[in-house]
């Protein structure tokens, strides 16, 4: 149940970060899965091959995804200056085979092992027949501490309220004297950010391969559908019903739990498109 | 202040603009008069380079200068930090940000904290309504507020120039009357010169000091508003005033435009 809640969060942290490309760039960045893997290889090789202390290899890790994101969007995006819809996901795809055949010829394929500095088989109980691993622990503070970042930032600075004006009229924050490539720039190197830090928690554990984030990302994604792929605290709720649905799941029929993200998906669009929790905006003419 | 010079913007194959020439003094209320489709927002849309999305080289001909500078080819974050303000067409404002913010958002390209403030609380006697709803979401303002909160957003760059395109759309006549009355302040007191765009000609020549006419694409007049308005033609087609309205009568008066 614990577990399920945290495994919840990885996919609404995730979530967030596939939300924050949607909601500037108005494309579902189908290489979110694979940023994240690209950077936490980079962590694993920091870390194997250089020995470096774990906080240090997270910093740069940090960095460079923040990179990694910038460059995907200049590179990809930035040169196709009216696409379609189709157009963008096929970019992205795109983006995503070559990041994976990147990995997967530095790397290998064969599957390895990430450990974040948690021992894993520490845990506690509160309550009675309630267990909560460090993991989950290490989850939760993460992700409660993002939010509050993001809330702070998306209320109260100035490139924040920015990022959001430029979401709803790209047209009008250019008259403002926004730049707005670079506010396109900023949240892809944010969102490949976020993305990497859940795909450290997500690598730590299952094991590290150029295929590992794909379940993930559509768990997220279905997460994020069920958020309404515009609210942030409305993905972290689906993220963490997800997690829920999916170790309910798990523990009744097995066999089910690795199709359920693309039920969920596919109830969600019938039935409500617009999602769970979102109030819809209708323009004024 | 601001000199365009013979300027061409194509949309695709389709030419928009055939080679506008206008000029803007220092100090003045500016108006740009002309039926649906004449280009108006067009040459508004050129001056602040929002068609660069559509092509690199818009204008395609000609040149935009801005206190002795030429503009054509600078970036709308720079002609915004220069001193142009613009209120676009259909107000714009960002719906779910709320009135705060989006004034906020106006000062985009301001570092002074405090002198930002001051100039808040200075949108806020221009629009006292805006005050009463400032934590409100843009989105829910009626359409007048909207067209107020644009213009008081568009104040907060410290515009040398202010570009306001058709501020009376949809407005009732008691408001647009309020509109303008402002427009003027804004131009007299904080010494603002005002580019204005203008559907309801009777009340543009009424607070403008000069006035051009457009026509498919070329400015057929410029004049005196005092001379527009005696002038029968522009009674006629434009104030709807007409001693004699007749299909002759308006070929005429096509015929006159286009061979100017
Ligand atoms: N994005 C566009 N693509 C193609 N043609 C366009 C585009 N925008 C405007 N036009 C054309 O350019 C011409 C001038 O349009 P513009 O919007 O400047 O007119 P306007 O004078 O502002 O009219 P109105 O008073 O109705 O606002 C019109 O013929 C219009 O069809
Ligand atoms: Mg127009």
């Amino acid at each position: 149940m614990v577990e399920g809640l945290a495994i919840g969060a990885c996919y609404g942290l995730f979530a967030t970060a596939v939300v924050i490309i949607y909601k500037t760039s108005e494309v579902v960045n189908f290489a979110q899965g694979e940023m994240a893997m690209f950077s936490s290889f980079v962590a694993f090789h920091i870390l194997s091959a250089y020995q470096y202390p774990f906080w240090l290899a997270f910093v740069i890790t940090m960095l460079f995804s923040i990179l990694l994101g910038i460059l995907i969007e200049f590179l990809f995006l930035r040169p196709a200056k009216h696409p379609s819809i189709l157009g963008m996901i096929v970019i992205t795809l795109g983006a995503e085979m070559f990041l994976m055949g990147l990995a997967s010829w530095k790397w290998g394929a064969e599957q390895k092992f990430f450990s974040l500095p948690l021992n894993p088989s520490v845990t506690y109980e509160p309550v009675k027949g309630m267990i909560i691993t460090n993991w989950a622990i290490a989850v939760f503070a993460v992700t409660a501490c993002i939010m509050l970042f993001l809330y702070i930032f998306f209320k109260f600075t100035r490139l924040g309220v920015a990022m959001r004006a430029t979401q709803q009229n790209k047209h009008a924050a250019k008259i403002m004297g926004i730049r707005t490539e670079r506010i396109f720039s900023f949240a892809w190197g944010f969102s490949s950010l976020i993305g990497a830090v859940a795909g450290m928690f997500f690598a730590s554990r299952a094991t590290l391969d150029p295929a590992f984030m794909m379940e993930p990302f559509l768990r997220a994604f279905a997460a994020a559908v069920l958020g309404g792929l515009m609210s942030i605290p409305g993905v972290i709720i689906g993220g963490a019903l997800m997690g829920l649905i999916e170790n309910f799941f798990g523990y009744f029929w097995p066999h089910w739990k690795p199709i359920i993200a693309f039920i969920v998906i596919i109830l969600v669009l019938c039935l409500r498109p617009s999602g769970l929790f979102t109030k819809h905006y209708v323009k004024k003419v | 202040m601001l000199k365009v010079n013979n300027i061409e913007t194509w949309y695709d194959l389709i030419r928009a603009l055939h080679g506008i020439s206008f000029e803007v003094k220092q100090g003045d209320i500016v108006t740009l008069l002309g039926s649906n489709g004449a280009g108006k927002s067009t040459i508004l849309k050129t001056i602040m380079r929002l068609l660069y999305d559509l092509k690199e080289e818009q204008p395609e001909k000609g040149t935009i200068e801005f206190m002795g500078e030429r503009i054509d080819r600078k970036n709308t974050d720079e002609i915004v930090r220069m001193g142009i303000s613009y209120v676009p067409e259909g107000r714009e404002v960002f719906p779910e940000l709320s009135v705060l913010e989006n004034i906020m958002m106006g000062a985009y390209t301001r570092r002074d904290r405090k002198t930002i403030k001051d100039d808040i609380d200075h949108v806020f006697d221009h629009f006292p309504i805006l005050k009463a709803r400032k934590d409100q979401e843009a989105g829910h303002l009626s359409g007048g507020e909207q067209q107020m909160l644009a213009i008081g957003r568009a104040l907060m760059s410290r515009p040398k120039l202010l570009m306001l395109d058709e501020p009376s759309l949809g407005l009732s006549p008691l408001l647009t009357r309020d509109i303008f009355t402002i427009i003027r302040d804004i131009n007299q007191k904080d010494g603002v010169t005002i580019l204005l765009v203008e559907q309801n000609v009777n009340m543009a020549l009424k607070y403008a000091n000069f006035a051009f006419m457009m026509e498919n694409g070329r400015i057929v007049r410029a004049e005196k508003p005092e001379i527009l308005r005696e002038d029968e033609d522009v009674k006629e087609f434009y104030l709807g005033i007409a001693k004699e309205t007749s299909v002759k009568g308006y070929q005429r008066y096509r015929r006159k435009v286009r061979f100017r």
